[in-house]
């Protein structure tokens, strides 16, 4: 019984790891390429969960809505870079992270201004609106298992893409050195341009795809952005590969720890002190974990190299 | 000729403060509600119950005319304090009433008594300013914090449920809540489970649920903590299984995310949209038809505040200067609550029924809790022995 429930939480920590990780490859880039801090990072997550419910309200289909709101997160992603984030590059991170805060601000009201205040739902779509019993008397939903199939998918294209393609290139070599891209003739504001709307895609896609199973609310990029951060530090910043890794390793960290931790210290303490202690120390082991790695290695898991 | 206008100014002061004519003056009343954030819905419910009734009452209560003042307090205790100062010293308010959150509650009550003002809370019933810190300038339309949760705790126990799972956000009013619930039950708790503030994913705690295999679960999740968790209960298969007893997780803020998910599943309240008093269904289908909403609790609350108010001032005459008189009338709640049977008890906490409300879908497509089975019979909350004051 224990087995099979620790399997279940270890598919938990999975998807809630791919999910951080779509969120995290695009901040890892924005940060490692242009050494540009975007706090806003965590709204583009919000504006694509917001879009794919306007759009399958709209539509009454959640595969179309998502063909939708993807390019439309792709455009506000865009918009945002011309608007406000491209006169922010040369600045100082103390700035980058006051104007990008305000975005997080003015965002949060606009949504709630064209939404208003209350949570949205996003019914599942309906050929995955079905779930497996995995163990007696829980049901795990297909959409789940959706989430955890999109996400690797996406980590694939994407290592595809940084490995293996001309652009790839540019953009690892951008992280490692941009003076000297630039210098050799690449157009870095346009490299930048593209990075940036790809990164507010992913971080939109994350959005979407998670709108159906948690509400749709206000300020809801807020606490997953701390994670995310979390994530390129300890991933290495600029590393898709390590953004990949310590997204996977926190969500497991996260949910296994929090469900077993109260278990594992029963072997040590008397139960009552035991599920005490437990609770304080579950939500503190990711940032045990983030202190060990940066112990050990200070510049994350697999820094870009300089 | 400095010196006389500067008497003459003084004079016409003096006679205003004076003046007889004061009842003639727009009665002020201070709205102080959370109006921004995630949980703003509930503001809006109190807000527009609110002005529902002073809508009802001709624009007017006790006979004169209103002036609402509606703030938002931005659920940060610092930020509605300077506002409630505000409104007392600038715009010299009758009453505050408000606020939703027992934090703002406990942070604004000072100043607020301090200067002799009424307050008039529509929702949020801390267990100090009930019992300890209780306040002859204090009245609540709503209910001590503790009681809801209680109601599922006495269910729980009725029914014998033999074992229960117990699920809370780890914050003050999440402990207060699981508190609650032990007030009555008696059975064996397998596991209190304390989930961080603004946990959206419940997934780990379901898995834990169906491998513990209790009796029932009770959970407090307000806001959109509780649309997810319960979602995913749903989603999971458990709903059919391990009945669900919550307080402040399905209520009419939340019933439009949550929809189907949710019915079957139980809450405690003091009122529902479909208690079967005439003034409750003429409220209800004209907040309905105002605001395009059911109306939860928080409206209910509101409601009745206005109500009250007006039925204090009808008794004084419309005057508020007379503080002991102006109490008195407030004391006496000599209105039609919405929710039937309405008095104060010596701490301005109210004396009421409490029933186990259940989610349904009604015919017209929109969901509301019902009223399943009255569980306690004007119930005292039990913090009203430790108040001293003689209000």
């Amino acid at each position: 019984m224990t087995a099979t429930l620790l399997l279940i939480q270890a598919l938990n920590g999975l998807q809630f790891g791919l999910i951080l990780f779509l969120i995290a490859a695009g901040l890892t880039l924005v940060f490692g390429v242009m050494d540009f801090i975007n706090l806003a990072h965590g709204v583009q997550y919000m504006v694509g969960a917001y879009l794919v419910a306007a759009f399958s309200a709209w539509t009454g289909n959640f595969g179309l809505a998502l063909l939708l709101a993807l390019p439309t997160a792709l455009a506000f992603g865009l918009l945002l870079e011309v608007l406000i984030f491209r006169h922010l590059y040369d600045r100082d991170h103390l700035d980058q992270v006051l104007a990008t805060f305000g975005v997080i601000v003015f965002l949060n009201q606009a949504v709630k201004f064209i939404w208003g205040a209350a949570p949205l739902n996003v019914p599942v779509p309906e050929i995955f609106s079905g779930s497996i019993e995995i163990t007696d008397g829980l049901l795990y939903p297909v959409y789940r298992l959706v989430i955890i199939a999109a996400g690797l998918a996406v980590a694939l294209l994407l290592y595809v893409l940084v490995s293996r393609t001309r652009v790839g290139m540019l953009v690892r070599a951008g992280a490692t050195n941009p003076q000297m891209v630039s210098a050799l003739g690449v157009n870095i504001q346009r490299l930048f341009m593209v990075v940036f709307g790809f990164g507010a895609m992913l971080a939109g896609f994350a959005g979407a795809m998670v709108a159906p199973i948690l509400s749709v609310e206000p300020g809801m990029g807020d606490n997953i952005l701390i994670l995310a951060f979390v994530v390129i530090v300890i991933g290495g910043i600029g590393s898709i590969r390590g953004a990949f890794l310590a997204a996977i390793l926190i969500g497991l960290v996260d949910t296994v720890g929090r469900s077993f931790a109260p278990n594992i210290l029963r072997f040590f303490l008397d139960p009552a002190t035991a599920s005490q202690t437990g609770r304080a120390v579950a939500p503190m082991l990711i940032y045990i974990f983030m202190a060990a790695v940066l112990f050990f290695r200070p510049s994350g898991l697999f820094p870009a190299k300089r | 000729m400095n010196l006389t206008i500067k008497c003459l100014g003084f004079a016409a002061a003096m006679g205003l403060a004076a003046s007889p004519a004061l009842a003639q003056e727009k009665l002020k009343v201070g709205l102080v509600l959370t109006l921004s954030g995630p949980s703003a819905v509930l503001g809006q419910q109190a807000r527009d119950g609110f002005q529902l009734a002073v809508k009802d009452l001709g624009g007017k209560l006790g006979g004169r005319d209103v002036d609402v003042i509606v703030v938002d307090d931005e659920l940060k205790p610092d930020v509605a304090v300077t506002k409630v100062k505000g409104l007392l010293e600038r715009d010299k308010v009758d009453f505050v009433v408000g606020p939703i959150f027992s934090n703002v509650a406990v942070a604004i009550q000072k100043p607020i008594v301090d200067a002799k003002t009424f307050y008039i809370s529509t929702n949020a019933g801390p267990s100090n300013l009930a019992g300890k810190s209780c306040s002859p300038f204090f009245f609540a339309t709503s209910y001590q914090n503790d009681q809801n949760h209680e109601v599922l705790g006495k269910v729980a126990q009725d029914r014998g449920y033999k074992k229960v799972y117990l699920l809370a956000p780890n914050y003050q009013a999440g402990k207060d809540a699981l508190a609650g619930f032990k007030r009555h039950y008696k059975g064996e708790i397998v596991e209190e489970s304390y989930v961080p503030l603004n946990t959206l994913d419940f997934q780990s705690e379901l898995a834990k649920i169906a491998s513990m295999k209790p009796d029932a679960i009770f959970t407090f999740m307000p806001g959109g903590m509780g649309v997810n968790l319960v979602k995913q209960y749903r989603a999971a298969g458990l709903a059919d299984r391990i009945p669900f007893l919550s307080a402040f997780t399905v209520d009419e803020s939340t019933l439009p995310a949550q929809q189907d998910a949710a019915v079957g599943m139980f809450g405690g309240s003091n009122w529902a949209p479909n208690l079967d008093t005439p003034q409750n269904k003429t409220f209800v289908k004209d907040y309905e038809a105002a605001y395009n909403s059911v109306p939860g609790s928080y409206s209910m609350h509101a409601y009745d505040a206005a109500l009250l108010i007006d039925s204090a001032l009808k008794a004084t005459g419309g005057k508020t200067e007379d503080k002991d008189a102006l109490r008195a009338a407030l004391k006496k709640a000599d209105f039609k609550s919405l929710r039937g049977d309405f008095k104060f008890g010596t701490n301005g906490f109210p004396i009421q029924d409490f029933y186990l409300v259940k989610v349904a879908k009604r015919s017209d497509g929109k969901f509301q809790t019902e009223i399943e089975e009255k569980v306690f019979d004007d119930y005292t909350d039990a913090y009203a022995k430790e108040c001293a004051a003689t209000n």
